[in-house]
């Protein structure tokens, strides 16, 4: 029975994951823009989430409300002053620019925060679980797993049934043509980024009442979260969340045999779909 | 009549002072004193990093985030060779160099199969995979890491002579055999990228990395020339890497492996220089060198500054300090650029 409990865990641990994927994928499905800030824009909206807080006394979730526009802002903001400006052809300078804010938010964080390691509380309902007959899983990890497939549900919703969705769609398929017909790629790559962020702030929460977060954490979610993307296959959200699933299983089953194994568990499941399907499980896009 | 040349008159004038400079550099030990040796072994070995880092990124197109990898597989290859094996550290060097060729292999063939920018995140996971795969290496210290054993470091080829010969100490004499191996490692990779450069593959490079598609298409086999580059880029870096940490004498996974240190750094100095030419990586050096000198006692500002000064570089000058003294000036101390000389065109 131990290891349908670890099954089970290590899926709902792949919401955690592909809440951290979703904005990579949205990001990168529109514009071809791999951030590699993603992670320490995680980590910057956890402690965002932790300010507020702790300033106005509220709860995380109340919190997490209030930052959420305040990320798209920033977001948003990131992608009309910066990334706009860097965005072409050539892979090079995005990447670049996006790795300098990585290294200056990390450093940034370091000064403000502190490298303590913080966490957000949100009292019983840390310990609180739920009795599925063969199985008891905690409520927290329900619940993200639960808001991970609403954020799926939501953001496709929004992609193929709204104008904005149009949008995305038509500048992702050529910037130039959807120009023409009235659109302005650069506000649209704006809003994209913004909206990515809500998605970041989300995370951000659950990250941070899961467990302890420091300024240095940044680059591994990134790399989970980029697993998750590729397992899935580029364009395909709900694969997303199979690799989400899919990394968590894995790292669940490496830390049940040997705990220092957990995250090269991770790692190597993510190697091994990349050898046998490297286009992932469900690829959409062709790029 | 024609030729094709990548010759200026600036070129021939450059060519010679670097080689009055690496003859300056030879010598430089019998008279400097022995922090000036050693802050030229950290720039040198920057310097290549950089070097190495800007073919395969600037020249390559390939914009690889783990780096760090093959730094740290080449000096846990050294200490292998050292303590377990009895190696001397000089010719344990080119263990590194081996151990990153071999690493590169499946490094290459995972990442190549992603996608566009994805390609960078890949390299990162692999150099991650490998940290954690050599801290398991129970017999090198696991996690917490190991030290040269001081035998191994106090008979090193070449220290007694070298201390007899300009009536060093021990230690300093290490930091000239360390300082030597560094400059001669330096030349002899700018040296190699640029005689690449100017080569029928270097032409193949610049076309792959400007246009995979269209490069085929003229007969260029995309994929031979992206694994070559690939494959001695890392190599070089491995050797490199060994010889840095031999000169640091201990290791650990985490400074072996550092993100910051072997792939941040180094991709400051590019940027910051100037990626996509040969002159870029030396300016960089040299100004991260004065940053570094002036400002690293202040930790993380410094760092935050750095990652800022990449984002503006990227914004406002794109092609870094040389580019801006390039287009002012027009000056190309190491042209790669083909202009075709027609003969007699003079006369008419």
């Amino acid at each position: 029975m131990i290891w349908l409990d670890v099954l089970v865990q290590g899926i709902l641990l792949g919401g955690l994951y592909a809440l951290f994927a979703a904005g990579l994928s949205l990001v990168f499905g529109i514009m071809r823009l791999v951030n590699l800030a993603h992670g320490d824009l995680i980590v910057f909206a956890a402690f965002a989430i932790l300010l507020i807080t702790a300033t106005f006394g509220l709860n995380p979730f109340l919190a997490a409300l209030i930052a959420a526009p305040l990320m798209f802002a920033a977001g948003w903001a990131l992608q009309r002053f910066v990334l706009n400006r860097v965005l072409g052809k050539d892979i090079l300078p995005p990447l670049l620019c996006t790795f300098g804010l990585s290294v200056a938010l990390q450093n940034g964080m370091l000064e403000a925060f502190s490298a303590d390691s913080q966490r957000l509380s949100v009292g019983p309902l840390e310990s609180a679980s739920i009795d599925l007959g063969p199985v008891t899983v905690g409520t927290l990890p329900l619940l993200t797993f639960a808001s991970a497939v609403a954020a799926i549900f939501v953001l496709n919703r929004i992609f193929y049934t709204t104008a904005l969705g149009r949008a995305f769609r038509a500048v992702s398929d050529d910037p130039t043509t959807a120009s023409l017909m009235g659109l302005d790629p650069k506000s649209v790559f704006a809003i994209a980024t913004g909206l990515a962020m809500v998605i970041v702030t989300l995370a951000a929460l659950y990250l941070g009442v899961r467990a302890n977060f420091d300024p240095s954490i940044g680059p591994a979610r990134l790399l989970y979260a980029f697993q998750a993307v590729i397992i899935g296959g580029l364009g395909s959200l709900w694969g997303t969340l199979a690799g989400g699933a899919i990394i968590g299983v894995a790292q669940t089953f490496g830390a049940q045999i040997n705990p220092e194994w957990q995250i090269l568990a991770g790692h190597i499941a993510f190697l091994i779909v990349l050898l046998i399907r490297p286009r992932g499980l469900f690829p959409r896009a062709v790029d | 009549m024609h030729q094709v040349t990548t010759r200026t008159r600036a070129s021939t004038i450059a060519g010679i002072a670097a080689l009055a400079l690496i003859a300056v550099g030879l010598i430089l030990p019998a008279f400097a004193p022995r922090s000036l040796i050693q802050d030229l072994f950290f720039i040198l070995t920057m310097l290549t990093l950089a070097q190495l880092w800007n073919l395969i990124a600037g020249f390559g197109g390939m914009v690889s985030v783990g780096q760090q990898a093959f730094v740290g597989i080449g000096a846990y290859a050294l200490f292998a060779g050292v303590i377990l094996w009895g190696w001397d550290p000089v010719p344990a060097i080119l263990l590194g160099g081996l151990a990153a060729f071999l690493l590169a292999i499946p490094t290459a063939f995972f990442a190549f199969r992603l996608a566009g920018a994805y390609f960078a995140i890949g390299t990162w996971v692999i150099a991650e995979v490998t940290r954690l795969l050599i801290a398991q290496w129970k017999t090198l210290g696991g996690g917490t890491g190991t030290s040269l054993p001081r035998e191994a470091t106090s008979d090193i080829i070449g220290v007694e002579a070298i201390a007899n010969l300009f009536g060093l100490r021990d230690a300093a004499a290490r930091d000239v055999l360390a300082y030597w191996l560094a400059l001669a490692l330096a030349v002899a990779t700018m040296a190699a990228i640029y005689a690449l450069l100017r080569s029928r593959t270097g032409l193949a490079l610049a076309a792959v990395r400007d246009n995979d598609n269209a490069a085929q298409s003229v007969g260029v086999d995309a994929r031979r020339v992206k694994w070559l580059v690939f494959l001695a880029a890392a190599t070089m870096t491995g050797l490199v890497g060994a010889l840095i940490f031999m000169q640091t004498a201990r290791i650990s996974p985490d400074a072996g492996f550092s993100l910051t240190n072997w792939t941040a750094y180094v991709v400051f100095i590019t940027v910051i220089g100037g990626i996509g030419r040969l002159e870029g990586p030396i300016l960089g050096v040299l100004v991260f060198w004065g940053l570094q000198t002036a400002f690293a006692d202040y930790g993380s500002w410094y760092l935050l500054a750095l990652g800022l000064l990449a984002i503006a570089t990227m914004l406002f000058a794109p092609r870094g300090l040389w580019g801006l003294i390039a287009d002012r000036w027009g000056i190309a101390l190491f042209p790669v650029q083909r202009r075709l000389i027609l003969e007699g065109a003079k006369d008419g």
